[in-house]
C-alpha cells in the first residue's frame, strides 16, 4: 500500500501529517480546555486499527486550566512508554454528546511495520480478507523495542 | 548606533498594574511594607519586560514567595491579588488562584501523595498555587510522614515548570521560618518573602468599617466608639485573628441588630436597618466586663 509511505498508523486527528511539535499539542489543548472538555492521556501497542479502547496513562485530567499541566503529563507518558502509540483525547461531557470530542496521537515507534493482508478461504470460493500488525506477533510490551 | 528611548510609566500605564496597585491600596488597609514589595516586583517585572524586548537577557525571574504573618493579616487576599497582576504583566497566563492546604497535596497512604500533589499541579498550571499552612508539609516528629514527598515533586515543578506556575508559600512567621530552615531547598527557589504585620487598633476599626460598607451597613457614632473598645479587649483575648476576628464579630452583631429591631416593634426605615447601634456591639461577651459595671468580667 503505497499511498502511505512509512506505514504510518492513521488513526485519529492530523495523522497524516508529520509528528505535531510539542508547542502545535499544546495549541490543540489549548482549544479543547477552552470548549471545557476533559482531557486525557492513552497509550498502546497494538496498532490495529479496530483497537478502540487504548490503556489509560493516569485519570481524565478535568478542571484544568492550562495546557501545561497536561503536556507534563503527555511527557511522563513518553518517559514511561518511549515506544507505544500514545494519543490525547478530549471528552465532551455536554448532556446528549458524551462522547470523545478530540483525539491525536502525540508519540508512535521508531519503526513500524506495518500490516500484512491475510486472506481466508471460506465456502463457496467466499475470500474473507483481515489485517494484523507485523508488530503485533510479539507479546505486549515487546513489540516495538 | 541610535539608542531608541522607551517610555517605561508609559508601558507601566498600558500593563494596567497601576488599576491593580491602587485597588489594592483602597481595599486593603494597612499592610505598607506588603505594599511596598509588591509595588517593587511590579517594576522589576515591568522592566524585566521592557529588557526582554530590547533582547538583553537576564533569565526568567523567578516569582516564588513566602508570605509570613499572622492569622488574618490579609495573606489569602494579597495571594488573589498577585495572581491578577502576574497576569496583567504576561507572566501568568490564566491569573486564577488554586489554593490549598496539605490535605490536598499529601496522601495517607503509599503511592498516593504523588497523583494527588501531581494532580494540584496541573490544575494550578498557568495561574498561581498558594498553600496555606506551608509548613505542615513538613513534619519533622514523623519519620514515615509523606509530606516530604510531596514537597520534593513540588521542588521539581518549581524549578523546572517556572514559566507555568507561580507558587505562594504561607504561614506563621516562626514556624515557615523553621520550615525554610529545615528544607533549604525550598528555601533558596522561592525569592520573595514577604511578612505581614499586625494591624493596628486604628487599621482594625477601618477595616471594620469597610467590611460593614460593603454589606451596606454602618456603626452609629457611639457604636463606634464601642467597637473601638471591643478591639483593643478582643487582641488581648487568646485566637485573636486579626481581621477575620473583626468580620466575625462585626457578624455577630448583625445577629443581635436584626434580633434587636424586631424586638423593639415592626417598624423600621431604611437607616434603622442599615445602622448597627452600640447595643448591639456591648452584648459581646468580650465587653462583658464593660457593662457589668462593678461586676466581675464574663467568661
Amino acid at each position: 500500500m503505497m499511498t502511505n509511505p512509512g506505514n504510518r498508523i492513521t488513526q485519529g486527528q492530523f495523522s497524516f501529517l508529520p509528528d505535531l511539535t510539542d508547542a502545535q499539542i499544546t495549541a490543540q489543548i489549548k482549544y479543547a480546555l477552552n470548549h471545557g472538555w476533559a482531557v486525557s492521556v492513552e497509550y498502546t501497542d497494538d496498532p490495529h486499527p479496530r483497537n478502540t479502547y487504548w490503556e489509560m496513562y493516569g485519570n481524565p485530567m478535568f478542571d484544568l486550566k492550562d495546557p501545561a499541566g497536561i503536556l507534563m503529563e503527555i511527557n511522563e507518558c513518553r518517559k514511561t512508554f518511549p515506544s507505544h502509540y500514545i494519543r490525547v483525547m478530549a471528552f465532551d461531557s455536554t448532556r446528549g454528546v458524551e462522547s470523545p470530542a478530540m483525539s491525536f496521537i502525540v508519540n508512535r515507534p521508531k519503526n513500524e511495520p506495518g500490516f500484512g493482508l491475510t486472506r481466508q478461504e471460506g465456502p463457496g470460493r467466499e475470500i474473507r480478507y483481515t489485517v494484523t500488525s507485523y508488530a503485533a506477533h510479539k507479546p505486549e510490551g515487546e513489540r516495538y523495542s | 548606533m541610535s539608542e531608541s528611548t522607551i517610555d517605561l510609566r508609559a508601558i507601566w500605564n498600558e500593563s494596567g498594574v497601576e488599576a491593580v496597585l491602587e485597588k489594592l491600596d483602597a481595599e486593603l488597609i494597612g499592610l505598607a511594607p506588603v505594599k511596598k514589595r509588591i509595588r517593587e516586583i511590579a517594576s522589576l517585572l515591568v522592566v524585566d519586560k521592557v529588557r526582554r524586548d530590547m533582547q538583553l537577557a537576564a533569565g526568567a525571574p523567578s516569582l516564588h514567595m513566602s508570605f509570613t504573618g499572622n492569622p488574618g493579616t490579609g495573606k489569602t487576599t494579597v495571594a488573589l491579588r498577585m495572581a491578577d497582576l502576574l497576569h496583567k504583566l504576561g507572566y501568568s497566563r490564566t491569573g486564577h488562584l488554586v489554593a490549598v492546604t496539605r490535605d490536598d497535596l499529601v496522601g495517607q497512604y503509599i503511592g498516593h501523595t504523588a497523583p494527588k500533589t501531581k494532580e494540584v499541579l496541573k490544575k494550578a498550571m498557568g495561574g498561581v498555587l498558594f498553600i496555606d499552612e506551608a509548613y505542615y508539609l513538613y513534619r519533622p516528629e514523623n519519620e514515615r510522614d509523606y509530606g516530604q514527598e510531596a514537597i520534593e515533586i513540588l521542588l521539581q515543578v518549581m524549578e523546572n515548570n517556572r514559566d507555568d506556575l507561580v507558587v505562594i508559600l504561607a504561614g506563621y512567621k516562626d514556624r515557615m521560618e523553621n520550615f525554610f530552615r529545615s528544607n533549604p531547598g525550598m528555601s533558596s527557589r522561592v525569592a520573595h518573602h514577604i511578612d505581614f504585620p499586625d494591624y493596628t487598633d486604628d487599621e482594625l476599626l477601618a477595616i471594620g468599617e469597610l467590611i460593614l460598607k460593603d454589606w451596606n451597613y454602618a456603626l452609629s457614632p457611639r457604636a463606634q466608639k464601642v467597637f473601638g473598645d471591643y478591639i483593643e479587649r478582643r487582641r488581648a483575648q487568646p485566637h485573636f485573628a486579626n481581621a477575620r476576628s473583626i468580620r466575625n464579630a462585626l457578624d455577630r452583631a448583625r445577629l443581635r441588630q436584626a434580633r434587636r429591631l424586631l424586638e423593639e416593634g415592626g417598624a423600621v426605615d431604611k437607616t434603622a436597618l442599615q445602622t448597627i447601634e452600640a447595643e448591639d456591639i456591648l452584648q459581646s461577651r468580650v465587653l462583658a466586663g464593660v457593662r457589668a459595671v462593678g461586676g466581675k468580667a464574663g467568661p
